[in-house]
This record gives structure tokens, C-alpha cells and sequence, in this order.
């Protein structure tokens, strides 16, 4: 159980409260308000030496009110109460000019959360300056004195933030919740025969004390930028492929964006109409944990205030259901699935490889590490990206490469997934391991 | 009433807040020895209108007013911002960022005086430029007349955005300035379906000026002629080929090529620390001699220009590239003193709660002698690119990517078939060397481009005539 600073807390629901009260008085027949504030530090070492302290604190709040079936939204980061009636006014105002949307309108009452468990999200550090100071020169000297051809960085970093978001609805929904975020980062660049290389690592945790060390950060981020010196190009090949952790979860987030409500609804989806069908190989688990402990995706609620579910997105490679808030899900005629603001701790059940066995399932073949632009077509699932990471044969690693493309359909690219590793990356919201594909089309020198 | 009283007006007033009480913060910040100090102080106005399904569905307004305050002390940064323009809590803020100069060594810089500098866009408010119903009725219009073009449209979407954004600059030589700047921007997106094949286009463009910009010769309208164009053409494309080849770049937008091969490498940031590609490479060949590349934050209404920068400081016409030979890096303040140099007004910010930064303004090449017809048909196989979305570049190996989103094969000097989106990468340093041939045909992109660096984002523009690469690689399927 974390401490909240519950008397802040109330503080802000009754604003919120303020903002719906005004938004009733003015004439809307239903309103939504959020708020958050936010305090944070920032620090930067460079060459052994601070480079700059930021002190953040942000704060905001918007409203979204109906008129019968008519939408307007405004938001403003000032809180007072003259600022209250002036953003209200302005939501109501664009309410009346906007058309009646018949799927419009605040979430159904029964879907609201009415449970309120305590998912460890707030742990406060009491950072001063000079200790991040501290930290990041260390975790910035640990890169640089790693190896010889570490030569020049662009710093290390430690941000520290926490938070209060609040919100409410005219269905009588009011909660708000504390919440913390802590990382630290380092990016060093290397040099070796002309060639220059530059890459970075970083941790992150709602809690300090889960951060790896500044020292582990530093040398992991220097043994990543040491690997990639004397990368070449490849000439145009098939090849089977595999993506580490860290751009697996990118593979994962264009199939989530692909069965998103607002995709479906305007069939700007490469997989519309694909509910109950395989999309995926049969052994692939695809599913929603939105109430694990101390996550970085954790919430008892979306956006709006609906509950959110521990469920099953893709079981046996079959899709199961889609990714909706109230208003998608309206227009498809389903029930929102808590899915307003996006899924919470994604997770692709692994199977028993780890990274090395994975490079051994490969055998011979591209090993990407990073990926650079867009290029993906989110209606035709066409998708060409330029990547780098290595070349490899027998299960070994032989050298790095770069400047080359990698391109196939992701309706495609899913159902040839060969397997994922148990080399989960918990960083982000979705979580993943490897990803090997049969193969893809690769265009180099 | 002139634009430095009618920001304060708008700025300060209504916090309780006067000049003199500027002075105080400086003040407190100046008791320490320092480089740089500054106070920004920033108020922004937003709209956004979308219409899709035939109705317009949504809009939102936003406020949102703050003050930064910095202070630079040889190579080293403390910032601290607030939501708040009031006294106090200005002075609370310049008290902690003070603390970094006692890290710092201070160079004891002399202070410059800022010159005049000339208006580049009209202190006008897009917002109020429009009444409501107008803004919804064009929307409408727009939709209604897009329909009527092809009857495979399954759906438009389309969007109008406006920002009325008033900045005030405070400098330590004890200069303040301020500049009030319009933004506006539309864009029209259409999905289209035959024989369950379905294709999206899209097109938009934007000023530093009033909605009837969109009006004017019904440039709105353009805009959803051509998202439909794109999208047929695409319903049409054939798988894009792979592997290194030459490729012509057509004139306008995928000047997008400069923006990220060249542009990011010659931020002045990147270069004064020695992590670009470009590094210490002033006076060296990096492009033919048929290239002039120059970012330009003085072009009349563009998307990326500014009367002044977010430092105070008058943009300029840098030139970057002359003939093939590299010129001059991109400069704001602080990596200016650093390396030596002026500033080149590109000291920019997302806002007031992010750090000036060296950033792009309008990133373009200057015409050359080709005739573009001529540059095609110098070209036995190849690839045509008229339209990208975005790309990305990483400066230190150099190599960067940009994503065609209309493409051509061409065969023996022809325009052929139309091929699939795909990315086109390359190596920054080198891309502009195989520049054979410059067309005569220089265009600017129709104003939709935003610029991310370090988690900001910025508005900026490109532009190019028509270029042939000898060699560049293509990202298709078809090895």
C-alpha cells in the first residue's frame, strides 16, 4: 500500500467537481473533466560534468461537455475559477456548432469502475540536484570508460517525476490517483576506423529503487554503441528476420493500432471484419493485464472512467475481441472494452527461448535492433522501414549492418511469426520478447 | 498599438505583472555569474475542427500561458518554468535555476544589441479570422464537393486547425521582445474502395496567416482533389522495387530529403559537441556542385518562418551548402558562443516549458538549369517519388530515412507504373553527391510539416526542384 497525498487529491477532485457544476449551469446535459499535475526534475551529465537541471511542473485540465448529442472540448493549464467559467463557455460554444452525433456521449453507467484497488503506482524519490548529479556522471563515466572507442557521449539523464491526475463525469464518477515514474539514460558514441556509432540504454520504474544501476545503464549503453562500429550494408536479399525485444513491441503496436475502434469504425484498418479469425500463428497469446502491481501501464480505469478488463486479445492465434472506447465502440454496435487511451500492460506470452536460442532458431539471417521512420500504410498493412542491427549465420552474430530497408505486409509478416522469446522487454506497455519472421524482403547496397 | 505593448498587454497585464517587475527577476538571476540569462513568457490559443462520417463531430479550444526562465553559464543549463505568471513564483524559479552557476565557468561574454528586424507575417488571430459557422460551413463544403469527385470514396476526414500564439522575450543586456504569430493548417484524408481493395490519400497545407487562405482560389477544394488523386493512383500500385537504383525526387515536399540528410546534421548543437556526421567538416565537399542548400526563417507567410526566433534573436538566410561546399551550421545562443560564432536566429522552442534549442526554420534548395522532363528522361531505370510522409535521421552514422508515399517506376525515360510506399534510406554526408541534376522547378511544400527533436516538436518547412540521386536505396519487396 503506497501513500497518497489524499488531502491534494480531494483538493483537485473538487475542481473537477467545479468544472462539471459549471458545465451544468451553462447549459450542457452531460460533461467529462480531467485534471493532472505534474512536478519533476530533469538532470544531465556530459563529459563528466552537469549539463543541465530542469525543474519541471506542469498542470491541466480539460473538459469535454454534450449537448444532447452534441460534442465540444477545451482545455486550459490555468485553474482559476475565472479560467473555469472561460473554458467551459468555450466547450459549450463549439458544442453548439458542432452536428448531432448519435454515438456520441459519455460511457454507459454500468461500465464505470466502481472498484478502486490500490496498483502501487505512486513511490516518491527525494532526488536533490547534486545526487542526481551524481548519478548520472556515474552512469555516464561507467560508458565511457568501457572501452577505448567510447570517445564522445551525449550525456546521461535522470528524470524523476510524479503526478496526480483526477476524473469526473455528470454519472457521478469523481477519482483520482498519485502516481510516480523514475528513469535514467545514457547515450555514448564510439569511434573506430572512421566509422561512427552512437547508442543508449535506459531504465525505467514507478519506483527508484527497481532503476538498474547507474553503472549497469552506462555500460550497457557503450556495449551497444561498441557492437554497432564498422556497420556495413547488405546487399538485397530475403531473409528470415528477427526482432529483438526492443522493436517487437513496434511489431505488437501496429496490430493493436490495426484493430483499434477508430481505425475499424473508418476501414482505415488492414484487418477489419477479422474478429474470430486467426491472424496470428496458433501457439501466440496476445493478452491485457491492466491490473498488475507497480506497472507502467496499470489503471483500474481508462479515460473515461470504464473499468478495465484482464483479457484475452488474441488466444491460439485467433482474434478474440477489439481494442474500443464507448464511442468506437457505439459505432460498431459492441461495448467499449476499457480501452479508451490505449491498452494497459500488453503482454505476448513467450515461449521457452531465450535471446541465444533465438539468434539459433534464426540460424542465418537479420537480427534488427533499431528501426528508423514511419512506412508503415495502416489501411493496406504495406510496411518498409529502414533498420540496422546484424548480420547472422549459424546462430552467431557476425557483424553489424545499416543502411538497409526491411519491407512485407503485416497481415503477412503476423501469420509468419516463427516464434517469441522469453527475452521480455517490461519497459513499455506492451511487453514482448523477441520476434522471429520467416521472411521479409531486405534492400541494401 | 505596436506588437511589444500589445503582447505585454496581454502577457502581463492581466497577472499583475509590469516591467519592472521582469527587471527583479533578472535581477536575481543576474546576482550570479552568467553567460546567458532569459525569461520567455508565451500565451497560445488552439482550435481544432474535424469533420468525418459527413458531420462535423468535434472541436476543442485550448489556453495555456507560462513563463520559463534560464540561465546559462558556459556550457551548463538551469530552467525552471511555471503555468503561473506571477511575481513569486517567478522568483522562486530564477532563484533554483541559479544554482547552476556555481558548476559553471563563466566566459564573460559581451553583451549584443538586437537589431531591427523585418515582419515576415501579419500580427493577425486565425481564430477570430473565421466566424464559427464559417469554419464548420467550409468543412462541410470541402467534404460535400470531395464526395462528388469519384465514386469509390468510402470516407473524408477533414481537419482545420488554428493557434494565436503571443511570445515575450527578456533578455540580461535588459531587451525584451515580442512577436505574435499565427498558425493555421487544414488537411483532407479520403479512403477509397474498389473490389474490396481499399487505398487512403491525403493532402493539406497551411500559412502564418488567416483561415481565408484556404479560400483563396479555393485551395481548400485543391486539397481534396488531390488526396483523392493520391489514393487512386495508389489503388492502382504495384509491389515497389528493392535495392540500390537512381531515383528522381520530385519538386516541393520531398525537399524532406534535406530536412533529414543534411538539416539535423548541421544543427549547431550536434556539431559543437562533435556527435554529427558533419562535424568539423566547414569548408569540405558534402554535395555536387549543382547544390545550394539554405534555411530560410524569413520567407513571407511560410509555416517554419519567424520575425524572431524564441531567443530574441531576427531569423535569418543561412546559408548552409554553397555549390557542393559545406558553410555553416545552424546556431542559437548558447552553441553560437560555444563555437565562436552568431547566432542564426534558429533558437527555437516547442514552448515555454521546453529549452531553446538550434532548429530548422524552411530547409530548401535552389533551382538549377534542368528542365524536369529533361531529368526523367536521363533515366534508363529508376524509381519517380512525388510524395513522403515522414522520415527520421540518425546524425551521428548519418543515415537517415524518408517514406515515399507516391512513387513511379521509370523505364527508359518514361514515368511508368505507380509502386507502393517505401522507405528510401541512405547516408547523409553522401546522398548530395550523387546529386547529377538539378531542375529549375523549385517548390515549396504546402505548409503541413512538424519537426521532432529531444520529445519537441516545431513547425517547420522544405522545399526542393527536382533532383535526380545517382543511387539511392529503395525499400520495396520486389528483390
Amino acid at each position: 500500500m503506497t501513500v497518497q497525498n489524499q488531502e491534494e487529491i480531494n483538493r483537485l477532485k473538487n475542481l473537477v467537481q467545479d468544472l462539471l457544476d459549471e458545465s451544468k449551469k451553462q447549459g450542457s446535459t452531460s460533461a467529462e473533466a480531467g485534471l493532472s499535475v505534474d512536478n519533476g526534475l530533469s538532470v544531465t551529465a556530459r563529459l563528466g560534468e552537469v549539463e543541465t537541471i530542469e525543474h519541471h511542473c506542469d498542470q491541466g485540465l480539460s473538459i469535454t461537455v454534450y449537448i444532447g448529442k452534441k460534442k465540444g472540448s477545451a482545455s486550459t493549464n490555468d485553474f482559476s475559477s475565472n479560467s473555469i467559467k472561460e473554458t467551459v463557455k468555450a466547450a459549450c460554444s463549439i458544442a453548439s456548432f458542432s452536428s448531432e452525433d448519435e454515438f456520441a456521449g459519455l460511457p454507459d453507467q454500468e461500465r464505470l469502475a466502481t472498484e478502486f484497488p490500490d496498483l502501487d503506482r505512486n513511490h516518491p524519490w527525494n532526488l536533490d540536484v547534486d545526487t542526481a548529479i551524481d548519478l548520472t556522471v556515474e552512469c555516464e563515466d561507467a560508458a565511457r570508460s568501457y572501452h577505448a572507442d567510447i570517445n564522445n557521449s551525449e550525456g546521461a539523464s535522470i528524470d524523476s517525476h510524479q503526478g496526480i491526475r483526477v476524473l469526473g463525469n455528470t454519472l457521478g464518477f469523481l477519482q483520482g490517483y498519485q502516481a510516480t515514474r523514475h528513469s535514467m539514460g545514457c547515450s555514448v558514441l564510439g569511434e573506430r576506423d572512421g566509422n561512427m556509432q552512437r547508442d543508449y540504454w535506459y531504465s525505467i520504474s514507478r519506483k527508484a529503487e527497481k532503476l538498474e544501476s547507474a553503472k549497469d545503464i552506462g555500460m550497457m549503453a557503450a556495449e551497444r554503441t561498441i557492437k554497432r562500429l564498422g556497420a556495413r550494408s547488405l546487399t538485397t536479399r530475403q531473409s528470415p528476420v528477427l526482432y529483438s525485444a526492443e522493436v517487437a513491441s513496434g511489431l505488437i503496436g501496429s496490430l493493436i493500432g490495426a484493430i483499434s475502434g477508430g481505425s475499424l469504425y473508418r476501414k482505415s484498418s488492414f484487418l477489419l471484419d477479422a474478429l474470430d479469425t486467426q491472424i496470428l500463428p496458433g501457439f501466440i497469446r496476445i493478452h491485457e493485464q491492466p491490473h498488475l502491481k507497480m506497472a507502467l501501464g496499470s489503471s483500474v480505469y481508462d479515460s473515461e472512467g470504464v473499468s478495465t478488463i484482464a483479457r484475452d486479445i488474441v488466444s491460439e492465434g485467433v482474434l478474440q475481441g477489439y481494442v474500443l472506447a464507448s464511442y468506437s465502440a457505439r459505432k460498431l454496435g459492441m461495448q467499449s472494452t476499457g480501452n479508451a487511451g490505449g491498452v494497459h500492460n500488453l503482454t505476448v506470452d513467450s515461449g521457452d527461448n531465450d535471446f541465444a536460442a533465438m539468434l539459433k532458431q534464426l540460424d542465418t539471417g537479420l537480427l534488427v535492433t533499431e528501426l528508423m521512420g514511419q512506412g508503415v500504410n495502416r489501411v493496406t498493412g504495406d510496411y518498409s522501414r529502414g533498420a540496422s542491427g546484424f548480420w547472422v549465420e549459424n546462430g552467431q552474430i557476425q557483424y553489424p549492418v545499416e543502411e538497409i530497408t526491411i519491407a512485407g505486409n503485416l497481415k503477412d509478416m503476423y501469420k509468419n511469426i516463427v516464434s517469441v522469446g522469453n527475452d521480455v522487454d517490461y519497459r513499455g506497455n506492451i511487453r514482448t520478447g523477441s520476434i522471429l519472421i520467416e521472411q521479409m524482403a531486405i534492400a541494401g547496397e | 498599438m505596436d506588437t511589444l505593448n500589445q503582447v505585454k498587454q496581454s502577457i502581463l497585464t492581466p497577472y499583475g505583472m509590469q516591467e519592472k517587475d521582469i527587471d527583479k527577476i533578472m535581477d536575481s538571476m543576474l546576482s550570479v555569474p552568467v553567460d546567458n540569462a532569459d525569461i520567455y513568457f508565451q500565451s497560445s490559443h488552439f482550435e481544432s475542427w474535424s469533420l468525418e462520417g459527413g458531420i462535423v463531430k468535434e472541436g476543442s479550444h485550448s489556453i495555456e500561458q507560462g513563463a520559463g526562465v534560464r540561465v546559462v553559464s558556459g556550457d551548463k543549463t538551469g530552467f525552471a518554468y511555471s503555468d503561473r505568471i506571477e511575481l513569486s513564483v517567478l522568483l522562486e524559479a530564477a532563484n533554483n535555476v541559479k544554482a547552476i552557476a556555481r558548476q559553471g565557468q563563466n566566459t564573460q561574454n559581451k553583451l549584443e544589441t538586437i537589431p531591427k528586424w523585418n515582419r515576415y507575417y501579419e500580427s493577425v488571430n486565425p481564430l477570430k479570422s473565421l466566424a464559427d459557422q464559417e469554419k464548420i460551413d467550409l468543412l462541410r463544403k470541402i467534404d460535400i464537393e470531395t464526395r462528388k469527385l469519384d465514386s469509390r470514396i468510402e470516407e473524408v476526414m477533414v481537419s482545420l486547425v488554428g493557434v494565436h500564439e503571443k511570445i515575450l522575450v527578456a533578455n540580461q543586456d535588459g531587451s525584451l521582445v515580442a512577436d505574435i504569430r499565427p498558425l493555421t493548417r487544414m488537411s483532407v484524408s479520403v479512403i477509397l474502395e474498389e473490389n474490396g481493395k481499399r487505398e487512403q490519400g491525403s493532402m493539406g497545407g497551411g500559412a502564418r496567416t488567416e483561415y481565408s487562405y484556404f479560400l483563396d482560389q479555393d485551395k481548400a477544394l485543391e486539397y481534396g482533389k488531390e488526396a483523392v488523386r493520391q489514393a487512386i493512383v495508389n489503388l492502382d500500385a504495384v509491389d515497389a522495387p528493392a535495392g540500390n537504383m537512381t531515383v528522381v525526387l520530385g519538386p516541393g515536399w520531398p525537399g524532406i530529403l534535406l530536412h533529414e540528410a543534411i538539416g539535423h546534421g548541421l544543427e549547431g548543437d550536434f556539431n559543437r559537441k562533435g556527435t554529427s556526421a558533419f562535424s568539423n567538416k566547414v569548408g569540405e565537399r558534402v554535395a555536387s556542385d549543382l547544390c545550394t542548400v539554405v534555411d530560410d526563417g524569413t520567407l513571407e507567410g511560410r509555416r517554419g518562418s519567424l520575425n524572431i526566433d524564441d531567443e530574441g534573436t531576427p531569423t535569418e538566410k543561412t546559408v548552409l551548402i554553397e555549390k557542393g561546399i559545406l558553410k555553416g551550421y545552424m546556431q542559437d545562443k548558447l552553441n553560437a558562443r560555444l563555437m565562436g560564432v552568431k547566432s542564426t536566429g534558429n533558437g527555437r522552442r516547442e514552448s515555454y516549458a521546453h529549452l531553446p534549442m538550434p532548429r530548422m526554420t524552411n530547409t530548401y534548395m535552389l533551382p538549377g538549369s534542368h528542365n524536369p522532363v529533361e531529368i526523367i528522361k536521363s533515366v534508363k531505370k529508376g524509381l519517380y517519388a512525388k510524395n513522403f510522409g515522414g522520415g527520421q535521421v540518425d546524425i551521428t552514422s548519418g543515415k537517415f530515412v524518408f517514406s515515399a508515399s507516391e512513387a513511379y517506376l521509370i523505364e527508359d525515360g518514361k514515368i511508368t507504373c505507380p509502386v507502393k510506399g517505401a522507405t528510401l534510406i541512405g547516408n547523409g554526408p553522401e546522398v548530395l553527391t550523387k546529386v547529377s541534376m538539378v531542375g529549375d522547378d523549385l517548390e515549396l511544400d504546402a505548409g503541413v510539416g512538424t519537426c521532432g527533436k529531444e520529445g519537441q516538436s516545431v513547425p517547420v518547412g522544405v522545399g526542393q526542384p527536382t533532383i535526380k540521386i545517382d543511387g539511392l536505396t529503395v525499400g520495396g519487396t520486389n528483390v
